[in-house]
């Protein structure tokens, strides 16, 4: 089932929650909504699952117009991002929940329901805990019940909410994991609200990022990260290092560094602001050009770990710059703190106005 | 007006701190003294006087046949008069707890309005509207409808003053709550009934039989707003606590104590019953606390 | 659905259903009740209303009901923090039941509780026999009142300050011994002002009680206008004499008073509430 959200939006009081969205989700997407706290993704996973009414705009499932209909009717699966399972039930009623509140006419004969429960069960991996209560299970395993028991009505849409968010670091990476292998065999139109962009790029076929209210970008994991569109994407997504300068007559001018304007930037002529990865720094001890490389004083190095993070001081107006270097490279060098050493972009993105606060 | 007084149900904190030994006597001493001079002993007072007269004499002070029409009458009172409490307890803690909507400060508080309303007055009120002179008076006197000095008078006098006790209890632990299991329900397709009762109801269990007991306790024992609307007529509009009254009043001190002796023990299995439920909810609140950080 | 509620969430069914019942029993059973006692009064005009309020039978019978139950709300003051320190603080064997006991004025019926305080209390009482060589008399004295109003006010002090004194942050004392205070001066400058909020928020509520407590007191006090009459009775005679507009206006006085007390009890809450908010 497709999903199409048109012209969304969304007021709580005086605060707008979401701003005029629209996205659309292809069947068997799995499409992450990533952004920070009170950006409004979930809010609008809320609107998509029928928990809340827009106070504008539709919402289509499989082209037709839901945006009336109630959670029930909507036949989504929702999953919450602390669980909601119901704590008087055990694992197995939990999960059988969904098929034993449906009506007479449609309800499953009582052994098709426990035989659907226990597909379920092995699905996710928890047949040896089915009679046990929540309270008794770890916070992996009561979030795989509530996919379960979300699942169980085999819905055709599968939303969720943060769903490994309230675990912690080493179980959200399995469950992440786990997740994608999930969706790959099942192929449920997937919704998945996040505020951590390493599982956002890691387990999605598309991530919309989305910034008070509004949606930012919408691509792949490679193409958010790698062209970034806006410099709250570039700035969200991975580090950057912000350099502040002016654009003028084609030539931008951002402190030391001089570098030709893009085509598109040949008419500007203002403020301007670049944003350069720290992967994209290069850290030579002598500068070939001097309006291509910035000077700058070692401060801290952090050699622990696949890459080298070395942490410098501007020359020109002491600001900090942060960068990453191969081990290898890193050794070559011979860097020790206070250093003085010379930064070269590679790859710097130009934006034109300032930079976002 | 949510003015409220939270019960001790809170798990209680590592305590006893070393203070002075003396001092910590001489505290607790007091302390022991005051309870059982200024509330053990007029509790053991009921019982000495109503046995006074030896065994034989209570049993038929107690069976006597004006006593236990109070009896019927008090329990008829609370047997009206809880479960439609209980019915409005359930209905607005749903509304306050699972909604958000204007005016849900302002209901809070007038569920709370019966607490600030002295017995007297309570009573006071339904004679205004069904006594004789009041607003329906005439018109019940015309249908020869009888509910001032009657039956119907006392149900709702005790239906006033026991009116906020099942939603005061429901309300705050509704709240901690949440709705989130409602809305996990709602999503998986349950209906509104299927969602109160298979969800909701298992949940709020404990609470809902405090508050039941708290209001059936009341319920009871009301004594100033039943007697204003009660005829004081004996062997029919009398509860119990009125009996005691009249019996008192005529000196028959025997038979009032051991009317009493009979509500005194009702409220010796309330503070019981009480004790069991709050260490129920205690273990409720400790399990799930205790699993929070898994 | 344009309600006057304004836009409400719609994630759980049952709203309108749920809400409709609750204010139509609300609105039958307490608001229009409630309503009659000021429309009552408005009838009769404010002269009347005024000469019916303050009869000096009436008055003394404010002066009488306010001030016991004001002697009774600084007793248990006292008493109610006692026993809360105690319970709060200390164990000892038996505690259970003491802390289940204290609950017992608000289970018990105030008749009965009438009525075995009196017996205590009269000259050949329990206790009674023992004051009355001394010339102490308790039983239908305004003593007798205060007495009663004590007893049902006492739970309401002690379960104010009870969770504040458990809930009490241990490192505040030990912070104090650290700096040199001896038990009493932590007592008095650290422990006592945390707990003062809550503990007038007891008092007030057990004020407000005893302004209106009826069944407890009616056998104990002499009943005798002028000397010890309450207004809860007052209303009650008015009323066996037909004299509607008096009782309702009475009843008007006491419960613009109850009113205006618990507005102030709930300010005092909200008060209580932002400071221990901002505590961290």
């Amino acid at each position: 089932m497709s999903i199409q959200v048109r012209n969304i939006s969304k007021r709580y009081g005086s605060f707008a929650a979401v701003k005029n969205v629209s996205l659309e989700v292809k069947e068997g997407e799995l499409v992450a909504l990533l952004g920070p706290s009170g950006s409004g993704k979930t809010t609008l996973l809320r609107i998509i699952a029928g928990l809340e009414q827009p106070d504008s705009g539709t919402i289509l499932l499989n082209d037709q117009d839901a945006t009336s209909h109630s959670a029930a009717k909507r036949r989504v699966g929702f999953v919450f991002q602390h669980y909601a399972l119901f704590r008087h039930m055990n694992v197995s009623e939990n999960i059988a929940f969904g098929l034993n509140v449906q009506s007479r006419g449609t309800r499953l004969a009582k052994s098709e329901i426990k035989d659907r429960v226990q597909q379920l069960l092995q699905l996710v991996q928890l047949e040896s805990l089915a009679n046990r209560y929540p309270t008794q299970l770890s916070g992996g395993q009561r979030q795989r019940v509530a996919l379960a028991r979300a699942l169980a009505v085999q819905p055709s849409v599968l939303l969720l909410d943060e769903p490994f968010g309230a675990l912690d670091a080493k179980v959200r990476k399995d469950l992440r994991r786990w997740l994608r292998r999930l969706h790959d065999e099942i192929h449920v139109t997937s919704v998945l609200v996040t505020h951590d962009q390493e599982e956002a790029l890691e387990v999605a076929d598309r991530v919309a990022i989305m910034n008070a209210g509004q949606v930012e970008q919408v691509g792949s994991p490679e193409e958010v990260y790698d062209h970034p569109t806006t410099p709250f994407v570039f700035d969200f997504l991975g580090n950057v290092n912000l350099f502040h300068g002016r654009v003028e007559s084609g030539r931008a001018n951002l402190g030391p560094l001089e570098v030709t304007a893009p085509d598109n930037a040949a008419q500007w002529n203002g403020p301007a602001f670049g944003y350069v990865r720290p992967h994209d720094l290069e850290i030579t001890r002598q500068s070939q050009d001097s309006q291509a490389t910035i000077e700058a004083r070692v401060t801290q190095i952090s050699a622990a770990g696949p890459r080298t993070k070395v942490e410098l001081k501007r020359s020109d107006n002491g600001s900090l710059i942060e960068a990453e270097i191969t081990k290898a490279r890193y050794q070559e060098l011979a860097l020790c703190a206070g250093d003085l050493v010379f930064v070269k972009p590679l790859s710097i993105r130009l934006f034109a106005g300032s930079p976002p606060a | 007006m949510s003015a409220s007084v939270t019960f001790a149900r809170t798990i209680p904190a590592v305590r006893s701190k070393p203070a002075s030994g003396v001092v910590r006597l001489i505290l607790i001493g007091a302390a022991l003294l005051y309870i059982g001079f200024f509330l053990v002993l007029p509790l053991a007072a009921v019982f000495v006087q109503a046995f006074e007269k030896g065994a034989q004499a209570y049993l038929a002070a107690v069976s006597d046949k004006e006593t236990l029409s109070a009896i019927r009458l008090t329990l008829l009172a609370c047997a009206i008069a809880v479960p439609l409490n209980l019915l409005f307890g359930l209905a607005a803690s749903w509304a306050i707890t699972k909604f958000n909507f204007r005016g849900k400060n302002l209901l809070v508080t007038l569920v709370d309005l019966p607490l600030a309303v002295s017995p007297v007055v309570s009573g006071l009120i339904y004679v205004l509207v069904f006594g004789l002179h009041g607003w329906f008076g005439k018109w019940l006197d015309d249908h020869d409808v009888r509910i001032i000095f009657a039956v119907p008078g006392i149900v709702l006098a005790t239906m006033f003053v026991t009116f906020p006790f099942i939603a005061r209890e429901l309300i705050p632990f509704m709240q901690s709550q949440g709705k989130e299991e409602e809305e996990a329900a709602a999503v998986l397709g349950a209906s509104g009934w299927k969602i109160f009762f298979k969800i909701t109801l298992p949940n709020i269990k404990w609470s809902l039989l405090y508050g039941v007991i708290l209001a059936s306790s009341r319920a009871v024992g009301e004594f100033g707003a039943v007697s204003v609307v009660s005829g004081h007529i004996r062997g029919q509009t009398n509860t119990l606590p009125l009996h005691v009254e009249i019996l008192y009043n005529e000196y028959n001190f025997t038979a009032a104590f051991a009317a009493a002796s009979l509500l005194t023990l009702l409220a010796v299995i309330t503070l019981i019953a009480k004790k069991i439920v709050e260490w129920k909810t205690e273990k409720q609140i400790a399990a799930s606390e205790a699993q929070e950080y898994v | 659905m344009p309600s006057i509620f304004g836009k409400r969430s719609s994630s759980v069914p049952g709203f309108g259903l749920s809400l409709g019942f609750a204010l139509t029993y609300l609105s039958l059973i307490v608001l229009i009740p409630l309503s009659a006692v000021f429309f009552k009064s408005a009838s009769m005009g404010w002269a009347h209303f005024w000469d019916a309020a303050t009869t000096p039978r009436v008055l003394a019978s404010y002066r009488l009901t306010f001030g016991a139950s004001l002697a009774a709300a600084g007793i248990n003051a006292v008493a109610g923090l006692l026993v809360g320190w105690v319970l709060a603080r200390y164990d000892f064997p038996g505690k259970r039941v003491v802390d289940a006991v204290v609950d017992l004025p608000f289970a018990l019926p105030t008749a009965v509780a009438g009525i075995a305080l009196t017996s205590l209390y009269v000259g050949n009482g329990w206790i009674g026999h023992f004051l009355q060589p001394h010339g102490i008399e308790v039983a239908f004295k305004p003593a007798g009142i205060v007495l009663a109003l004590s007893f049902v006010g006492f739970p309401f002090v002690v379960r104010s300050v009870q969770p504040v004194l458990e809930d009490l942050d241990k490192g505040l004392e030990e912070a104090a011994a650290s700096l040199g205070a001896t038990p009493w001066q932590t007592f008095r400058r650290v422990i006592f002002p945390s707990v003062l909020p809550a503990l007038l928020t007891g008092v007030a509520l057990a004020f407000a009680r005893a302004l209106g407590e009826y069944g407890s007191v009616i056998f104990i006090a002499g009943n005798m206008p002028m000397r010890t009459e309450i207004t809860s009775l007052l209303i009650i005679s008015k009323l066996e004499q037909y004299d509607y507009a008096g009782a309702t206006a009475i009843a008007v006085v006491m419960l613009v008073m109850s009113f205006l007390l618990l507005l102030g009890i709930n300010l005092l809450q909200a008060r209580i509430r932002k400071y221990q908010e901002v505590e961290f």
